[in-house]
């Protein structure tokens, strides 16, 4: 017979069964962190395009929750042609080859044509300008040496858990990458640039 | 660069002959459109056949010494930020824990919940969030393809951990959707009990689906429903703002209703908050039955006692409890069989599901006009019977997650109703462990608490509360105080 006040007696089937489910909790809790902890990594993701995957559908300049759009393209200058007339640059019927508003294809008028040599002339993405219409890529991809190409710009990227592109992206094009590897460059992916760059392993198909 | 002249025009890419008598006008037009761009480009390609690997216009050969730019690669959020992140939240979850069972302070509570709102809410825009990480969690187990960063899974261990032993802290004053729901909380009403036992169905019903939803890699439910996160990035979609707005102004009545009715995450805490070591409690000694912390609560989750009542027959209690248990397994088949329905609906959620689904409906119907996903698909040469394994494992996983949720939900249905049925013996005023917030709003209006702590004096909650009282029944707050009214 415990002594009064002892501490024996006040644990009543109903306390030790609530215990017990306590321990259980704990226990469940303990093993789907310790499985998950197994297969973790230690680095985050981020969003990334991949541009060989990329059919210029346009949703990436509507879809982003960010305004406007946290992708934007990219000029790749080792693929660039640095044509004279730029499909990515020019309407298809512009009137004449000056930077006039009526002969550029950018609906923001986010690309800079600079004289280079002749008959050469740079090509650069103002992208504070860039809306991610994907435009110029298309006209580049089908007419020139597609140097253009979308990119995820991580400056602007609030790497939402669940992308609103990606959900929409017809072509599966949307990748996370480790934060580390945050872009698919295209020149590293480009045959014709020899400097061809594995995708990492454990890149994962859009949620 | 896979085939970019496949690209060009698209109408003409997957036309059959059939097609092409129905879509005459629009072929017309097409080609009329290639020859011109033909036209075009003859003067500017040099080569006429071009191989997709090859460039089209050779390299330049610069002779002024142009050196090419680089392509400039904007960092994303560095490593070391993620990890502050998950020292801010271990920081803000010690600190909640200390302010509500400790201090007992609601000032404190509040001060840490408006610094949760900036710096969770507003500061890193709630992305990743506990809710969230949920469904990180759940692709990792199901997918061997995605591993969760190991950032993200802390965020997902931390606030049940907590909640196993000092309840559920994260929701009194880390959370930032709880935060934001809980400044708007102005007159709150008292919702029926039949009411908010019906709506506490949503939450179960909600982590059922993100977790089918992410286990098949459908979607992320939670995160693409997410109300609150529009004001916190002060951009957005419409529909999500109007959503969002929705639940703050029904806020206003209705405490935090997103909590209560739908937050997922609640769940799993309430499953972890109920066995809390140590939780917080209205009073700090013994419970006197002032009732003064009756109306304090403003999500009801204050529990009265019930030992002076008028007990129910026995026989009575015994035979409903058997019904129930009776009625149990119905439930639990029942919700089965509405999950199974719903599976195929639901699959249509899923990329592959859909696209298969199109692509079928185009097959037997050639007068739809090819859809961007399905034109899409064809033109990246993808085997179709590929696509359909997929699509049909998917839906088969679909079907098997439809029966056991609806089966769980049904379980939990049934306990529900059993729960409620059958009451224990309570002397005292306490909180409802499994659902509390922690949020401290009781503590002050506890008299026990204020004359523990000296300050049993008018301006004080408590004292008021009792004042009023008082006033009443013709006696002192300090009589109120001492409880055991009738």
């Amino acid at each position: 017979m415990p002594a009064p006040g002892s501490k024996i007696n006040t644990l009543n089937r109903f306390e030790f069964i609530r215990q017990g489910l306590g321990r259980v909790a704990a226990f469940g809790l303990g093993v789907v962190g310790g499985v998950t902890a197994f297969g973790a990594r230690k680095k985050n993701t981020v969003w990334q395009i991949d541009p060989m995957k990329c059919t210029q559908c346009g949703h990436c300049a509507t879809a982003c929750v960010v305004t406007p759009s946290a992708v934007k393209c990219v000029q790749s200058y080792p693929i660039c042609g640095y044509c004279r007339l730029c499909f990515g640059y020019f309407q298809p019927n512009a009137p004449e080859l000056t930077s006039a508003a009526e002969n550029q294809l950018c609906p923001t008028g986010a690309i800079e044509r600079k004289f280079v040599e002749d008959p050469y002339w740079e090509y650069n993405i103002k992208e504070d300008l860039c809306i991610g219409c994907s435009k110029c890529v298309k006209a580049c991809e089908m007419f020139g040496n597609a140097s253009f190409y979308l990119q995820v710009r991580h400056d602007r990227c609030v790497n939402c858990n669940d992308c609103s592109i990606a959900r929409q992206c017809p072509s599966d094009a949307w990748v996370r990458l480790p934060a580390s590897e945050a872009y698919l460059l295209k020149h590293m992916l480009h045959p014709a640039t020899q400097l061809k760059m594995e995708l990492p392993q454990w890149t994962t198909p859009k949620t | 660069m896979d085939h970019p002249e496949n690209l060009g025009c698209l109408c003409c890419a997957s036309s059959g002959p059939e097609r092409l008598r129905t879509m005459a006008p629009a072929w017309r037009r097409c080609l009329f459109a290639l020859i011109l761009l033909s036209m075009l480009i003859g003067f500017l390609i040099p080569v006429a056949n071009l191989a997709a690997d090859e460039m089209r216009f050779p390299a330049p050969n610069f002779t002024s010494g142009y050196k090419l730019p680089e392509t400039t690669i904007p960092e994303p959020t560095s490593e070391a930020r993620q990890w502050i992140d998950v020292g801010v939240l271990l920081a803000t979850l010690s600190l909640a824990s200390w302010l509500a069972i400790k201090k007992r302070t609601r000032k404190g509570i509040f001060a840490l919940m408006v610094f949760s709102l900036l710096y969770f809410g507003f500061y890193k825009q709630g992305c990743v969030c506990p809710i969230g990480s949920i469904q990180n969690v759940t692709l990792s187990l199901f997918n061997s393809n995605y591993a969760v960063p190991i950032t993200v899974l802390l965020f997902f261990i931390l606030p049940l951990a907590f909640a196993l032993f000092f309840g559920r802290v994260f929701c009194s004053s880390v959370c930032a959707l709880g935060a934001i729901q809980d400044l708007v909380i102005l007159k709150p009403i008292t919702l029926p009990r039949k009411l908010t036992i019906g709506l506490s169905m949503i939450p179960y019903a909600y982590l059922g689906v993100a977790i089918l939803f992410a286990a098949t890699n459908t979607g992320f439910v939670i995160c693409r429903y997410d109300p609150f996160i529009g004001f916190f990035r002060l951009d957005g979609n419409a529909p999500y703002l109007y959503l969002g707005a929705g639940f703050l102004l029904s806020g206003i009545f209705i405490a935090r209703p997103y909590c209560r009715f739908f937050c997922p995450y609640g769940v799993l805490l309430g499953w972890m908050s109920q066995f809390a070591r140590w939780h917080l409690t209205i009073t700090p000694t013994e419970c006197v039955n002032c009732r003064l912390c009756e109306k304090s609560c403003p999500f009801d989750y204050v529990e009265k006692p019930n030992l002076g009542l008028a007990r129910e027959n026995r026989a009575v209690g015994t035979q409903r409890l058997g019904y129930l248990f009776c009625v149990l397994p119905l439930v639990i088949i029942l919700g089965g069989w509405v999950g199974h329905r719903l599976s195929v609906p639901m699959s249509r959620y899923n990329h592959s599901v859909m696209l298969a689904e199109n692509l079928l409906m185009e097959k037997s119907n050639p007068d739809l006009k090819p859809s961007l996903e399905t034109t899409t698909f064809r033109t990246q040469g993808t085997p179709e019977a590929k696509l359909m394994a997929e699509a049909q494992l998917v839906r088969s996983r679909m079907n098997a997650g439809g029966w056991l949720l609806g089966g769980l939900l049904g379980l939990v249905f049934g306990v529900k109703l059993i729960g409620v049925s059958v009451s224990r013996t309570q002397k005292d005023y306490e909180v409802d462990k499994t659902h509390c917030f922690s949020c401290a709003r009781c503590c002050p209006y506890c008299p026990s608490d204020a004359i523990h702590k000296g300050n049993f004096v008018p301006g004080n909650p408590a004292y008021d509360a009792a004042l009023t009282v008082a006033k009443q029944e013709g006696t002192t707050p300090e009589a109120v105080a001492k409880g055991k009214r009738a």
